[in-house]
């Protein structure tokens, strides 16, 4: 008797999910934004030139040469990208492995982020591809290039995805009112996040090794056998400022959905952030300088790569380094913010010196990007940033979960 | 060789450990004889510039054949490029004009094949290094890793293929040479084991070396190639890369692959450990609020 009812109101929640997921499909909130009004016009372009792409090849859209094989899409949106979405492996690692819960209210949005951050940059990566159909060559097995460094981000960076995906799926259950599969799904958590965060360290640190081989044609200055090790501690500190930076956003933009004693405890998560921030900053610094005069690169200083050197690692780490410790020390909100913007920009300026700007430094025809590859990249974010909105709008990301979820976890 | 005690210990350790192991010692000495690679040997101080390999490269490999305006000539240096797969370039040298031609170098280790995620770069068992369109996704980081530029991407194309040198890899597997070793009027291109050419590179040095400048390009660069060069003067005349290591290309990425294995086993038994460890936080901070 209990299982028919039981089973009866199952029945009755199935019949209501698909009406229910058809209403959520419209949108919610102002449609003429000055954010719509800019990005949607700058998408359509966008899709037209990903339509050429495929149409005329990728000599059609692109600058890239024969000397750079690779350009913005992959110098961008996956090197720099995947970067910027390390935030989403940092703070599991804090709220989950060291439970530290005060970061708990802001783990669910970034992981959400870096999901989305690596469907669309490994989406632009399809575009990037020559021959983009047989990317599933490297799963089934056609065959297992397992001496490459890229066969290991390309399995890592998949496996990650599908650990972010579980990490984020109890706000879905949520979302759905699917009390069962929250509670299998939350279940999981744990496990999604060890798995994670160690494909996370070594995808992150592939993408460094990506360039090992490529010994003679990065500039002395950006190229050395730690560039794996580089990467992954830049993608910690890379990957808390996109979190700040991004938080700070979301606070302004989606501010109906904090609670009113959210600010505050926001401030305090901020502190936290910033003061790991400068440390992680300090050891990345510290092993630069150890690189540097190791590999005694003082000869190349006073050329036109070593000021751009400078430029990067004093203007973009070292001064971000010591804003975040002296606001961490100050409480300074603003001054974090700035310092977060700052560590960003370094992040993407030493993304591209390694992938574009330092790569073949040295020759007569530098390849420059066409304004076809900057729209397509601004298209990739777009729709990225769209898709985030539709999401926090809908599911309990931001806000706090509903109330028949009791344990916290 | 004298037998004293050292060496009498030393050959008595190996018969040891050869009837130890006998068996699969012998079948990886035979799988390891990267001697045995076929290879070509290219001499430039034979090369006249005829570009006859270049005319009958293009024939059989279905490309455009040079026109009669793009021939080699000292100051312009023509590259491959993905309708040519072989150039001959002009140099003006110390000892006057000289010919080079530039392919592929189908390393002993090549990088194309240790960066390839769908082992469509491959180094087969005869030598050459060929491309499997029915693998290759188009990634091109066969060009980012390859030391020599070869690998060459078609842009315009909707479907493209790598184009490079493949060494005639069908013709080599029927038992034929090469087009352009085959069809050389001035037998400046030799076809053969790259053990036999390294034997006849040496024998051309030390019989004239008035003529030869004293090195084999090839012989160590990346590790080796199955192609290799002599030339009257030092090769940096002829327009080659000199910044080129002597280890292998896939030995930089080696520690970093190796390392892959331990951190997916030891790192998450680590993070589990930590989880544990600090699982008194949590409760504390709960009981806090």
């Amino acid at each position: 008797m209990r299982r028919a009812i039981y089973a009866h109101s199952e029945e009755k929640r199935e019949n209501k999910i698909w009406p229910f997921i058809l209403s959520e499909l419209k949108p919610k909130g102002k449609v003429f934004t000055p954010f719509n009004i800019i990005s949607a016009p700058i998408m359509l372009v966008g899709f037209v030139i990903i339509f050429l792409r495929f149409w005329n090849g990728i000599g059609y859209v692109t600058n890239l040469t024969q000397e750079v094989p690779w350009g913005l899409w992959i110098g961008f949106d996956v090197v720099t990208g995947v970067a910027f979405a390390g935030g989403a492996y940092v703070l599991v690692f804090l709220v989950y492995i060291l439970n530290m819960e005060k970061y708990k209210p802001i783990a669910r949005v970034t992981v959400l982020n870096g999901f989305l951050a690596y469907l669309f940059y490994s989406g632009a990566l399809l575009l990037d591809l020559g021959r983009p159909l047989h990317i599933v060559n490297v799963i089934i097995g056609n065959n297992y290039g397992v001496s490459s460094v890229l066969f290991l981000v390309g399995w890592h960076f998949l496996l990650y995805m599908l650990a972010l995906f579980l990490e984020f799926s109890p706000a879905i259950a949520e979302w759905l009112g699917a009390r069962k599969l929250r509670k299998i799904l939350s279940g999981m958590t744990l496990g999604a996040v060890v798995f994670g965060i160690t494909l996370s360290v070594l995808h992150q640190s592939g993408i460094g090794a990506l360039f090992l081989m490529a010994k003679e044609k990065i500039h002395p200055l950006w190229y050395n056998a730690y560039m794996p090790i580089m990467f992954v501690v830049s993608s910690v500190f890379g990957g808390i400022s996109m979190v700040i930076f991004e938080g700070s956003i979301s606070h302004k933009v989606f501010s109906d959905q904090m609670e009113s004693d959210s600010h505050e405890k926001h401030n305090s998560i901020l502190h936290g952030l910033s003061k790991i921030c400068a440390a992680c900053m300090f050891v990345y610094l510290f092993s630069l300088i150890l690189i540097f005069a190791h590999q005694q690169n003082w000869q190349y200083l006073p050329t036109k790569m070593g000021i751009w050197y400078l430029v990067e690692v004093i203007g973009f780490v070292l001064v971000p380094m010591m804003l975040f410790y002296y606001s961490s020390r100050n409480k300074n909100i603003l001054w974090i913010k700035i310092a977060s913007i700052m560590t960003l920009i370094g992040i993407i300026l030493n993304r591209m010196n390694v992938s574009i700007i330092a790569f073949r430094w040295d020759d007569a025809i530098r390849y420059v990007p066409s304004w076809k590859e900057f729209i397509v990249t601004l298209t990739i974010i777009f729709i990225e940033v769209w898709v985030f909105r539709w999401i926090v709008r809908r599911m309990p990301v931001l806000r706090k979960s509903p109330s028949w979820v009791k344990d916290s976890h | 060789m004298k037998i004293n005690r050292l060496n009498f210990l030393r050959v008595l350790g190996l018969t040891g450990v050869s009837l130890a192991i006998g068996k699969p010692l012998n079948a990886s000495q035979k799988k390891s004889s990267d001697t045995e690679f076929y290879g070509i040997l290219y001499d430039s101080t034979r090369c006249v510039g005829c570009q006859e390999c270049e005319i009958v490269c293009a024939k059989e490999h279905g490309l455009p054949e040079p026109d009669s305006k793009d021939m080699p000539m000292a100051g312009v240096k023509r590259k491959t490029n993905e309708n040519r797969r072989s150039v001959i370039n002009a140099y003006e040298t110390s000892v006057g004009e000289v010919y080079a031609k530039k392919q592929c170098m189908h390393c002993n280790e090549p990088a194309c094949d240790a960066a390839c995620l769908t082992q469509a770069m491959h180094k087969t068992y005869e030598g050459p290094v060929i491309w499997r369109g029915d693998k290759c996704m188009g990634c091109r980081y066969c060009m980012i890793s390859c030391p020599f530029d070869v690998p060459k991407f078609e842009y315009q194309s909707t479907n493209p293929k790598i184009v490079k040198c493949t060494m005639c890899y069908e013709r080599v597997k029927e038992g034929k040479i090469p087009v352009c070793a085959e069809n050389c009027p001035a037998e400046a291109i030799v076809f053969g084991t790259r053990r036999e050419l390294l034997k006849e590179a040496r024998k051309r040095i030390v019989e004239d070396p008035d003529l030869y400048y004293d090195h084999i390009y090839g012989e160590q660069e990346a590790g080796g190639t199955s192609f290799l060069y002599l030339s009257p003067v030092p090769f940096e005349e002829l327009g080659f890369k000199t910044n080129i290591q002597n280890k292998s290309y896939p030995s930089l990425t080696k520690g970093f692959i190796s390392a892959i294995a331990p951190v997916d086993i030891l790192l998450p038994a680590a993070l589990l450990g930590i989880h544990e460890a600090t699982k008194s936080n949590k409760k504390n901070t709960e009981d806090e609020l």
